[in-house]
């Protein structure tokens, strides 16, 4: 294990930088959410939840796919993608929690299945990230209802943070490669501290009060007896239908793709979708969800459900508890969790 | 790089059709001349008039046509409206296939073949049955009954009665909703048509068409005494990917996109009733 | 407060069990004291879950679009800044004011979650309200917090009393709290127009294009609204980096000015904390300055400043020349 002094970090950031993007918590306009590290940004990697999780590096919520250009009756198309390996834009994302990584994960699933996502692939393939052990969790968050260890994240790296340093411990072969470029802002040591530090906060995560959501009753044998529950009306009637819990979760991945006129043809991009908005399945001749109740249960079976059912038992919830902050009228999948989840979470 | 499937692929219209008021057939090749991918009956492919839109449609082709693929498009939306403005010659744009088609090659073998249509439903339905026409012998009776508004909303009349009706051991059963002059078929709604004809309930049936007449003919076919495992339909929804990923079409734990839109009825009634 | 919130489970258990009204719309319990939500009550067992305490800070009065046009009367617990938009969706025919039994709640101010979190305080399991102090239990320790420094943004320059009301529950006396409501918006004036420009940018392009805010604005409640209609040609959800989503909130903002009650929803809701509350404000100080004070809400019928002419309105030119009152 490697650490670094917190008052070098900049050293450290700007290292990093000379070769490759960094993308790191930066404040502005007083909220926290990651962007592009440059000198004179306020970094804070102590913000434990970003208000947009990382996905936005993978799967920005606005990108440009294709431009068509037509001539008379003839459409070209053009490839707006973009090899990022292939053209030396490499790039690391530093301070990704262990929930978020997990998050990484179930968005994987999705758009590197086959047919895979070029788009996102080619992000991914650029990546390197480097995750931060949690030291100070919050109420609502629950993680380890998810099997996830917040003091112990994945990642090509992974780094914890005390008062006085950064602690540095390099996972896979792109780890080993980065750290190679850093190594010399950094000395030996630290495997104490984190270690007593894994410990103080296993503590507390063990008395978060979502901690132990019992989840077993979510499972595909229950697909319709959950789907058909009377609760979803009381659960749903005071959701307003917006997008802040689907655009602040880190795996949500519904997207949209429009066509959009400019001087030099048609630009097709997609941008991020929530299934809670009233128009996400309207056809010219209906809608298959015409009520906020069908919406609002769509995207919490979903999570704990259909995408499970799909991906061999994986939750596409990952308890970063963004949706228990965020959402304005305090709804939330825990509440979810506990009304449809059975006895062992009253 | 390699290819991506969201990338479509331009394709020239080289011949137009009006089958009925509100639906045309659409004949589509790649700049090249050829055709732009190979596919299977049932398999669906977006279509897009960039700056539009971009929809799925099923191909209504058969398979074995190696020369072209048709689309039988109705207007009822901004982007079927504009494809309906279309003339030979002009462009748009293709990518597929995709999605669950027939299971032309495996419990449809050596089994006798009920298809049972309305209106647009024909659309999927003429693919899997040109393709069993054009491999007679690996199947066993076919009988179709189609039933549209009109004898105007039959789509693709034509091919109906100077091919179809000529095929050795297929039957062919044509219905419209109210008396029409010059009709000499029959008149009545499909559900009850299906199940005047007092079918084989031993046939492997295929229903495509709008929802309530899927609902009425099922139950029909129920009483007659098929079995739900040997019913098939086709399911639409919302689409933007095409590939599971953009979750407009999803339905339980399915993407109609991609797990559907072909369908047995067993599985459908896994599904939560929400298509 | 407690007595407050008593009373009116008394009283809504009262309405609901002689069949005066057929629900009622107020707070649910959350899973902690800080998150209760909104709901609507139909059965006396029901009420068993009410709650009501300083961190209702939803405005209700929105529900009742959908609520009043169930069958029978819905009773609704009003706070004072509520009742202005009560009255304006009446004056806007989306609600009926015979379908709606109003009660008018006492309100100190409503709590802000965030802002208490923004002391550092971090997994809180606990909060107490006791008189002009908060008192917080979290997993690291105990804090107590002056409820002045973390009230709800719109509750820190409130001077609100209630428009509407059938029957009051609570004191309606409430400290004054004397703050400028327009103070924000006069140091954005007095920026000169390129640091004002980059203000908004910065604020705006944090915007996630959620939808939070229109969804929440009773002001908002167009059946179907442009940027929904695909039909429209200025359909959209991306979150464009150039222009495009600062046009949205402007758009919004003119589209309910001489509207909107500066009921603080907007920046209530917003889950980046953009205070978009100064654009309507900003509207609200202009039509005062142009055509006499007005509040709207105060009255649910009768004509606004933006919607008649009088001779003495003030001229466009005016305002472009900078000649206005």
């Amino acid at each position: 294990m490697l650490k670094i002094a917190k008052d070098r970090l900049n050293e450290l950031y700007a290292k990093i930088a000379e070769t490759q993007g960094l993308f790191l918590p930066i404040k502005k306009a007083g909220e926290v959410n990651y962007a592009v590290w440059g000198e004179g940004k306020e970094v804070s990697l102590e913000t434990l939840k970003t208000v947009k999780s990382p996905k936005n590096a993978f799967f920005p919520q606005t990108e440009n796919m294709m431009k068509f250009k037509t001539e008379g009756k003839n459409i070209e198309v053009v490839d707006m993608r973009k090899d990022y390996v292939e053209e030396g834009k490499l790039f690391v994302i530093f301070g990704v929690k262990a929930c978020d990584y997990k998050a990484i994960e179930v968005l994987d699933k999705v758009f590197l299945a086959e047919p895979v996502d070029t788009y996102y692939q080619n992000r991914r393939a650029a990546a390197t990230i480097v995750t931060l052990a949690c030291s100070r969790p919050e109420e609502s968050c629950f993680c380890k209802a998810f099997g996830i260890d917040a003091t112990a994240p994945m990642g090509d790296v992974t780094t914890w943070m005390d008062g006085e340093n950064l602690y540095w411990q390099a996972n896979t072969e792109k780890g080993e490669t980065l750290t190679a470029q850093v190594k010399e802002l950094f000395s030996e040591g630290g495997e104490t501290e984190v270690a007593a530090q894994q410990e103080t906060t296993k503590i507390i995560i063990d008395k978060l009060p979502f901690s132990n959501l019992d989840l077993s009753r979510f499972k595909p044998e229950n697909l319709n007896e959950l789907f058909d529950a009377p609760e979803w009306e009381e659960m749903s009637e005071a959701c307003l239908g917006c997008g802040t819990c689907t655009f602040v979760c880190p795996t949500c991945q519904c997207f949209d793709i429009r066509d959009f006129k400019t001087n030099e043809g048609v630009l097709r991009y997609r941008c991020w979708d929530s299934c809670m908005y009233s128009d996400f399945t309207l056809m010219a001749h209906g809608n298959s969800r015409t009520t906020q109740m069908q919406r609002f249960r769509q995207r919490f079976m979903h999570k704990l459900v259909y995408y499970p059912s799909q991906n061999d038992g994986l939750y596409s919830c990952v308890g970063c508890g963004r949706c228990v902050n965020k959402c304005p009228q305090s709804l939330n999948i825990v509440k979810v969790i506990k009304t449809l989840g059975g006895k062992a979470n009253d | 790089m390699i290819e991506e499937t969201l990338i479509p692929k331009v394709g020239v219209i080289t011949d137009v059709r009006k089958d009925t008021p509100d639906v045309k057939t659409f004949r589509v090749v790649g700049t090249d001349g050829k055709k732009l991918f190979s596919h299977m009956p049932g398999q669906c492919a977006m279509v897009s008039v960039p700056g539009v839109g971009e929809c799925m449609f099923s191909i209504t082709s058969s398979p074995t046509n190696e020369e072209y693929m048709e689309f039988s498009i109705k207007k009822c939306g901004c982007v079927t409206e504009v494809i309906h403005a279309m003339e030979p010659g002009q462009q748009i744009t293709v990518r597929g296939p995709y999605g669950k088609n027939f299971p032309v090659e495996g419990e449809f073998k050596g089994k006798d073949l009920l298809f049972i249509a309305g209106g647009i439903g024909l659309a999927p339905l003429r693919s899997v049955i040109n393709y069993v026409r054009h491999y007679r012998e690996n199947y066993g009776k076919v009988v179709i009954v189609y039933g549209a508004r009109s004898k105007d909303d039959l789509v693709d009349i034509d091919e109906i009665q100077n091919e179809w009706v000529n095929e050795p051991n297929m039957d062919v059963y044509l219905t419209i909703d109210r008396p029409q002059e010059g009709w000499t078929g029959n008149v009545g709604f499909v559900p009850a048509y299906v199940k005047e004809l007092g079918l084989d309930p031993n046939m492997t049936a295929v229903l495509c068409g709008p929802p309530v007449m899927i609902k009425f003919t099922l139950a029909g076919l129920l009483e007659l005494g098929f079995d739900k495992s040997r019913i098939y339909t086709t399911l639409e929804l919302r689409m933007k990917c095409g590939v599971g990923k953009c979750g407009r079409c999803n339905v339980g734990d399915k993407f109609v996109c991609k797990d559907g839109p072909v369908f047995c009825m067993t599985e459908l009634d896994e599904l939560p009733d929400e298509y | 407060m407690k007595d407050v919130a008593l009373k009116m489970v008394e009283r809504a258990k009262e309405l609901l069990a002689n069949g005066e009204v057929a629900r009622v719309i107020g707070w649910k319990k959350g899973e902690f004291y800080f998150d209760p939500q909104p709901a609507s009550f139909e059965t006396v067992e029901e009420l068993d879950s009410f709650v009501y305490n300083g961190f209702c800070g939803a405005n209700l009065s929105k529900y009742l679009i959908k609520m009043s046009k169930k069958e029978g009367k819905t009773a609704i617990f009003l706070k004072p800044c509520d009742s202005y938009s009560f009255n304006q969706l009446v004056k806007e025919y989306r609600i009926k004011r015979e379908n709606i039994y109003v009660i008018a709640i006492e309100c100190q101010g409503k709590l802000d979650i965030q802002k208490i979190k923004a002391k550092g305080i971090d997994a809180v399991t606990e909060v107490e309200e006791d008189g002009e102090n908060i008192k917080v239990s979290s997993l690291y320790g105990e804090y107590t917090v002056a409820k002045d420094e973390v009230l709800l943004g719109k509750c820190s320059v409130c001077n609100k009393t209630h428009q509407v009301k059938d029957e009051e529950i609570g004191d309606s006396e409430r400290p004054v709290r004397d703050g400028d409501r327009f103070a924000e918006v006069a140091a954005l004036e007095a920026m000169t127009e390129d640091e004002r420009f980059a203000f908004w940018r910065e604020q705006l392009s944090k915007c996630i294009r959620c939808n939070a805010c229109r969804n929440v604005c009773p002001a908002c409640s167009c059946l179907k609204c442009v940027f929904d209609n695909p039909a429209s040609g200025i359909a959209a959800k991306a979150n464009d980096d150039q222009f495009e989503e600062q046009l949205f909130h402007i758009i919004r903002a003119f589209h309910v000015a001489g509207r909107c009650t500066d009921c603080g929803e907007c920046s209530r809701v917003c889950p980046q904390n953009i205070p978009l509350h100064l654009l309507n404000r900003k509207f609200i100080k202009d039509i005062d300055g142009f055509y006499g004070e007005y509040q709207a809400g105060e009255e649910s019928e009768g004509k606004t400043p933006l919607t008649s002419y009088t001779e003495g309105d003030t001229e466009p030119n005016d305002v472009f020349n900078g000649e206005a009152k």
